[in-house]
């Protein structure tokens, strides 16, 4: 760690410009991701307008197109309906069309989230037991262990796409929960070991050998002493778990189709349906965004407070 | 509160012996030191008696109660770690309260036990504080408060002042013999500062090499060291050694050495073979001007009340600790001679010290 920092304050002059930096920074990358959020909210004629509309009319037509699915009808159809109920069907029908049912977006969202936070919290889990056995125990061929979980990631993992094929049809895990949370924790397990591990060397022994004699057992230690110290690295080495989970494209396209199947191939799909749904597309990866974004956002205090603790005197 | 009784144990980590075949009775009540250099095995016994490592061979008693394969949550006795241990994540009460949750107790009787033993520490006004937010001595204080709510059979204090500033160390130290005096627990107290050691035990055990050498009161570890080791470790400065170059037999009561003629108590025991060791403290030897060994001042430490000079002679430096009034300057000659009769002979083949008058 920089030491220096603590009684060399930066000059003001240097902090204006750090934030100066920062701003900019954020701007450009902030850019296209306000761009789709934007598209999100425009209706069909104004996403394609050209020259580019940056003022425009709100409206939630990506977002209705999203969840439903629609049929274009003839003039006279419409005008045999009832009128519209609602603010959303009278919107659709403005368009010449009507409103057929649910899209399934909500399902493959429902998916990733079963998925994703599933696959997090088993890699997690099992990486932290893992970390603190690696970390703690003389476990025969240790190194070789550790340096055989890591090497599970040098290669991309798409290269065993097809053998996993075959195991997941064989096994019938394909296109089920269950079999994507397995395949996502055994890909993120290498990282959520090794990352843990980092942290659990960092608390010292004595935590868990001080709550054995207070009559604690070594897993109660664990849990009850460790876990809570080696919140900072959990919440790390969950974001990147999330992160990874939950973009996944890949063998999401491979495996799923129905059942399990992700936002993300199914995103991709709203083009299809119905010509290039720009506002659609918006809306579906705008609300694919929220939840990454919230959860490091909950974890963030918890990064934090890693640096205030120290509780022993080294 | 219980006697500690460890019986042939030993410690092996792959082909290193941390600790050999050692003995050692602990009394009911006593506040027993291990006193040793960095590696001699203190550690390991004392974690072996808490039941941190598992001995390679050997018994350990606990009361009456043989405990060396038990678990460390099955033994009844409270560690205070060197670095306090304390846990980052909970505030004062809950750490003091954390063992006693474990063993089942009311809550109203957890909070009684918890406020009686912070009175006792002068901790009870910092009990909803952050452990991050306490100063070295206070998280020293819930270290040892968290031993005592357990009213374990024993205590065991690994440096528990290691880490303090020197200002703190005294302090604490006279708070621990205190509390010891206080609530009379058994306890068992490792450190490598034999100040520390010396002020606080009832006995002493001295290790080195993983052996324990001698176990003894403090004033009989000091005067009348068992091995020639724990004479040098003893004290600061260490005892003085000349070597003397002849076997020594019963009832002799002078030896040559080089050529002077030093007065020995009285022997009782014979030496195995021809080179020894004549051992005298510090504070034993005078300078003079007529008679002794020869030599030169080769350095002057001001102790306050005392003054350390090191003398250059043909035996090797010698340490020689003066009143303050004895003036004397760099490289000026002088005399080295004993000032009264407490020198102990160490054998040279088993580097024990020989029977005599003086120590028997």
């Amino acid at each position: 760690m920089d030491t220096s920092r603590s009684y060399l304050e930066p000059s003001s002059f240097s902090k204006k410009m750090a934030a100066a930096i920062i701003i900019v920074y954020a701007v450009i990358t902030l850019i296209p991701i306000s761009w789709m959020v934007m598209t999100s909210f425009k209706n069909v004629d104004s996403a394609i307008s050209y020259p580019p509309e940056v003022l425009f009319e709100p409206s939630l037509e990506g977002y209705v197109n999203l969840f439903t699915n629609r049929s274009r009808q003839s003039q006279e159809y419409l005008d045999s309906l009832p009128a519209p109920e609602n603010w959303y069907e009278e919107l659709v029908r403005s368009r010449e069309m009507v409103i057929t049912g649910p899209s399934k977006f909500l399902g493959r969202y429902s998916n990733s989230m079963i998925i994703g936070f599933g696959s997090t919290f088993a890699s997690v889990f099992l990486g932290a037991l893992a970390a603190y056995a690696f970390s703690r125990f003389r476990v025969p061929l240790k190194d070789d262990l550790l340096f055989f979980i890591l090497s599970t990631r040098m290669f991309p993992p798409i290269a065993v796409a097809v053998p996993i094929f075959i195991m997941y049809r064989k096994l019938g895990l394909g296109d089920t929960h269950l079999g994507m949370i397995i395949l996502y924790t055994v890909v993120n397990l290498s990282l959520a070991v090794w990352l843990l591990k980092g942290f659990m060397d960092e608390i010292p022994k004595e935590y868990e050998e001080a709550a054995m004699i207070d009559g604690y057992s070594r897993l109660q230690a664990f849990f009850k002493v460790v876990l809570p110290q080696a919140m900072t690295g959990i919440a790390a080495t969950a974001i990147f778990c999330m992160i990874f989970s939950w973009n996944e494209y890949a063998f999401a396209v491979l495996l799923t189709q129905f059942n399990a199947q992700t936002a993300p191939p199914f995103i991709p799909t709203i083009i299809g349906e119905g010509g290039l749904d720009w506002p659609a597309i918006g809306a579906g990866t705008t609300l694919f965004l929220l939840p990454v974004m919230i959860f490091t956002i909950i974890l963030r205090k918890h990064l934090l407070r890693g640096i205030t603790f120290g509780a022993v005197r080294k | 509160m219980s006697q500690i009784k460890i019986v042939n144990l030993q410690k092996s980590f792959g082909d290193f012996t941390a600790v050999k075949n050692s003995n050692l009775t602990i009394n009911d009540k006593e506040f027993f030191v291990l006193l040793g250099p960095s590696g001699c095995g203190k550690t390991t016994t004392l974690r072996m008696i808490a039941g941190l490592e598992l001995p390679t061979s050997g018994e350990i008693y606990l009361g009456d109660e043989e405990v060396g394969m038990l678990r460390a949550s099955e033994r009844d006795i409270a560690f205070v770690f060197q670095l306090f241990a304390l846990y980052p994540h909970m505030n004062v009460r809950n750490n003091l309260s954390f063992p006693l949750k474990m063993q089942g107790y009311k809550k109203s009787d957890i909070k009684n036990r918890v406020e009686e033993a912070a009175k006792l520490l002068r901790i009870d006004h910092i009990l909803n504080s952050n452990i991050s937010s306490l100063s070295g001595g206070d998280r020293q204080r819930v270290a040892l408060g968290r031993a005592l709510v357990r009213r374990p059979k024993a205590f065991l204090m690994d440096e528990p002042l290691g880490t303090l500033d020197a200002e703190f160390r005294e302090l604490m130290c006279l708070e621990l013999k205190k509390l010891h005096l206080d609530i009379g627990a058994t306890t068992v107290y490792v450190t490598h500062d034999q100040l520390e050691a010396m002020s606080l035990a009832d006995r002493i055990a001295v290790m080195d090499g993983g052996e324990i050498l001698q176990a003894d009161e403090p004033n009989i570890i000091y005067n009348k060291p068992k091995t020639k080791f724990v004479a040098s470790f003893i004290g600061s400065p260490g005892m003085n050694f000349f070597e003397v170059n002849e076997g020594i037999s019963k009832d002799q009561s002078f030896v040559n050495i080089e050529g002077t003629k030093f007065d020995i108590p009285k022997q009782l025991e014979e030496s195995r073979g021809s080179k020894n060791f004549f051992g005298i403290r510090p504070e034993n030897l005078t300078l003079n001007n007529n008679e002794g060994l020869k030599g030169s001042v080769f350095g002057v430490e001001y102790l306050g009340s005392r003054k350390i000079i090191t003398v250059k002679t043909s035996l090797g430096e010698i340490k020689v600790k003066t009143d303050i009034s004895v003036d004397v300057k760099l490289n000026e000659n002088v005399q080295v001679k004993p000032s009264n009769n407490n020198i102990i002979i160490f054998d040279g083949q088993t580097d024990k010290s020989l029977n005599s008058e003086f120590i028997k």
